[in-house]
């Protein structure tokens, strides 16, 4: 019987990874268009400045609720990509190359997210 | 009525490309895709390679590429292809003659889930019972014949031939879903991998291509929630 070239061992991160897919993609679906309807149909663009983002991050809820869009969104949108690395790219040497260039891009997107979201401050300039 | 065959044609030991031969052929409208290959490789240019063996969608051998869909020869007839009917082999498999593709890394997929009946305790007197409810649960997936129409359909095969593909996994779930087997656990184990059932990305093109109507992705996905309910 002939050896599968490129067959690899149990792991539980493609099953996580797709049970993840679909529960980000389901919240996704909703924090999307309410996101879009709040801040693309119900507010003109030239209406939202920065006294409109104060107001929304005065309270928790709608910092929360962006940071839980921005981690499902990088996290979703790079692990598709990851799919498509592990579907065309088959030298197991480019794929670790690949996928670390998927990692680095992911933590500076949602590090620089979750700074501007954490640690903005509404009070400080709001009234200049 | 009078059909045009378009044939992919390679012979490695004589041709750098592969080529296209027309054949034009008569036949009846109610003549199967088969017929007009025999006539072509009988009475035209019998160098013409294809496999065939019992020419009644049983067999499974003459799985190929027809208009641009995966069916078998033997179960198409004419009069549903037109008049212009292009045939190709199977795609994602080397071509050793014209229509005819090596299909042993298919079989080695199919022989890594173990395909067979898998147990540990000791047998019955008399035979495994098994309820008519029972035989039902897994009853689309035995109606396989290995013909590969499913798995050279999938394009997440055709970008990564090491994917284990919708054959082999319609046949471990089979077995997984065999009251009377006892093997489900090393054959979730072999799926559960990059080149398992992960790489199925719900194309359905599989589904289109079985000519035994198996619900192949329904089958995958099923596999999936097996795996997922043993993690859980």
């Amino acid at each position: 019987m002939p050896e599968l070239s490129g067959s690899r061992p149990e792991s539980g991160l493609e099953l996580y990874a797709w049970l993840f897919m679909r529960l980000s993609g389901i919240a996704l679906l909703f924090l999307a268009l309410i996101h879009v309807l709040i801040m693309h149909v119900l507010h003109d663009v030239t209406v939202i400045d920065f006294q409109f983002v104060a107001r929304r991050y005065a309270t928790p809820f709608w910092r929360t609720y962006d940071i839980l869009m921005l981690w499902l969104a990088v996290l979703h949108g790079l692990n598709g990509l990851r799919t498509i690395i592990m579907d065309y790219v088959h030298s197991s040497g480019w794929r670790t190359v690949w996928v670390a260039v998927i990692l680095l891009v992911g933590l500076v997107f949602l590090a620089m997210g979750s700074v501007g979201i954490v640690t903005f401050q509404p009070g400080r300039f709001a009234l200049r | 009525m009078n059909v045009t065959l378009k044939i992919r044609r390679f012979n490695p030991e004589r041709d750098r490309e592969p080529w296209w031969g027309t054949y034009t052929v008569e036949a009846e409208s109610t003549d199967r895709l088969l017929d007009a290959l025999n006539h072509v490789k009988w009475y035209q240019d019998g160098t013409l390679t294809f496999r065939r063996s019992c020419a009644h969608g049983v067999c499974g051998s003459d799985a190929m590429l027809i208009n641009g869909s995966n069916a078998l020869a033997c179960k198409v007839l004419l009069k549903d292809l037109g008049q212009h009917v292009t045939v190709e082999p199977l795609r994602g498999f080397r071509v050793i003659k014209d229509l005819l593709v090596d299909l042993e890394p298919f079989f080695a997929k199919y022989r890594q889930v173990k395909p067979y009946l898998i147990t540990a305790s000791a047998p019955p007197a008399n035979e495994r019972l098994q309820s008519p409810a029972e035989r039902e649960r897994y009853d689309d997936t035995t109606k396989c014949i290995l013909c590969g129409a499913c798995t050279t359909a999938c394009p997440s095969f055709w970008a990564n031939p090491a994917y284990i593909g919708p054959a082999a996994i319609v046949n471990a779930h089979r077995f997984i879903f065999d009251s009377r087997d006892e093997g489900a656990e090393e054959r979730l184990s072999i799926l559960n991998t990059a080149d398992g059932v992960w790489r199925c990305r719900t194309i359905f093109n599989c589904v289109e291509a079985c000519p035994r109507g198996i619900n192949v992705t329904r089958a995958i996905g099923e596999v999936k929630q097996a795996l997922l309910y043993r993690k859980l």
